[in-house]
């Protein structure tokens, strides 16, 4: 066997693994929006605050600091202001109504809302080959950046 | 008072996220070499904003000086070389720019404050890069120029900077221009990528606003080709390219039809803004 095939072989394990695993994902299309947000976990798999952490900063991720601060980041350089400050955000808002944003805040506010959608496929014009039929985060993501969400309490 | 108020609340807010400190377009005004530039303007009628700002207002100090000084500005260089250019044969007609032009500082005086112009041979707006392929296709005998390459960058600054100062104006009467702005308008507002940013999204709705470290101006061209401190000559075609790439979106070709129509649109929203080639940026 070459080295090549081990690895590809290793690879289609590995997504057989990941597509077990979140076998009860909810796909971005199928993600039900009701008054109070979002109220069913994209994954079942409860979200980790410290993984949230890094995609809400990295700005291969989340890049969330792109728009927003954050007290709790004050280490972290650049904070954009394009959208609110997220400090207190959790006093704010309900975890589903959290999770309604992140996925995709167009439809909690307007559609004029800048934001982009995190978890969604309703996207613009010419989307790049690379990012075509993907979402910016994965379900997993998302709920993990709802859990750190959840920790900015005033 | 309220305002101050305001002013304390918002100055609070930035210094407690260690973010933002500044947020409107600063009060300064520029001058180069002598000549005074407008780099606020009463916006023309129908435009979204009462006033336009140039890119100038929201960069640093150490980067507002180093326009306002042609020695430090290293965009300068390039008008240099552009001028070489502008004096060098080539083709088959054995003529330079000069040779039909003569000195550019009479004979282009005016025309990076009024490009893109209609051009009833292509039947569309024709920029000041497309203008010197033109002229060296139909009258140099030489071959066009691609985009960015072969001086063409240096070219248009050197062209471009002959206006500076001049307001900017384009003529939006002749030929099909007005369907081209209406065009450009539907580019400007239309979300792009896996970010589904429009142009409008930063450059109007977040204006002022930072998007991490950067402040986001109008989004005004008046200043190309730009020096960019971090990555040198940039023409304006180039940067339409980076924004839309930014978006996660496959980019449009250089002086593609859709890109030529957002330069007409957006030439037009910077109207009254002085032309400030070659203009220093982050």
């Amino acid at each position: 066997m070459t080295r090549r095939m081990k690895i590809t072989l290793g690879a289609m394990a590995a997504v057989a693994l990941s597509t077990a695993a979140f076998a009860s994902e909810v796909s971005p299309d199928a993600v039900e929006f009701t008054d109070d947000g979002v109220t069913v976990s994209l994954t079942g798999v409860a979200g980790d605050p410290a993984a949230g952490a890094e995609a809400f900063k990295s700005r291969k991720l989340g890049n969330c600091l792109a728009c927003h601060t954050s007290t709790d980041m004050s280490k972290e350089l650049f904070h954009g202001d394009v959208g609110p400050s997220l400090d207190g955000v959790a006093s704010r808002w309900e975890q589903p109504m959290l999770r309604a944003i992140v996925v995709n805040s167009k439809h909690v506010f307007t559609d004029e809302t800048v934001m982009p959608g995190f978890y969604s496929l309703n996207v613009g014009q010419d989307v790049a080959k690379d990012f075509v039929g993907k979402t910016i985060l994965t379900a997993q993501q998302v709920e993990d950046v709802v859990a750190y969400l959840g920790t900015l309490k005033e | 008072m309220k305002r101050l108020l305001i002013a304390g609340v918002v100055m609070a807010a930035a210094f407690a996220g260690s973010g933002p400190v500044m947020a409107d377009p600063v009060d300064d005004t520029l001058e180069i070499d002598g000549t005074p530039i407008v780099t606020r303007a009463k916006a023309p009628e129908g435009h979204p904003f009462d006033e336009v700002y140039s890119g100038w207002l929201f960069r640093e100090a150490e980067t507002r000086d180093a326009e306002r000084d042609s020695i430090e500005n290293p965009g300068m260089i390039a008008v240099e070389d552009g001028e070489v250019l502008w004096n060098k044969v080539e083709g088959t007609a054995g003529k330079s720019c000069a040779s039909c032009h003569g000195d550019a500082a009479e004979s282009m005086k005016g025309i990076g404050a009024s490009f893109p112009k209609w051009d009833a041979d292509s039947k569309k707006p024709i920029n000041v890069e497309l203008q010197i392929n033109k002229c060296r296709t139909e009258q140099m005998g030489a071959e066009a120029l691609a985009f960015n390459k072969g001086g063409q960058q240096e070219l248009t600054s050197y062209i471009k900077y002959q206006s500076l100062g001049m307001p900017v104006e384009i003529d939006l009467t002749q030929g099909d221009m007005q369907a081209w702005w209406e065009k450009g308008k539907d580019v400007y507002y239309t979300r792009m990528g896996q970010l589904n940013l429009a142009c409008a999204s930063c450059h109007e709705k977040a204006m002022g606003k930072f998007i991490r470290a950067d402040h986001l101006s109008q989004g005004q061209v008046n200043g190309f080709p730009t020096y960019r401190l971090k990555s040198g000559l940039t023409s304006l075609h180039q940067r339409f390219r980076g924004c839309i790439r930014d978006t996660r979106a496959e980019q449009p070709k250089a002086f593609s039809d859709e890109l030529m129509a957002l330069e007409t649109y957006v030439t037009w929203r910077g109207t009254g803004l002085s032309v400030e080639t070659p203009s220093v940026r982050q």
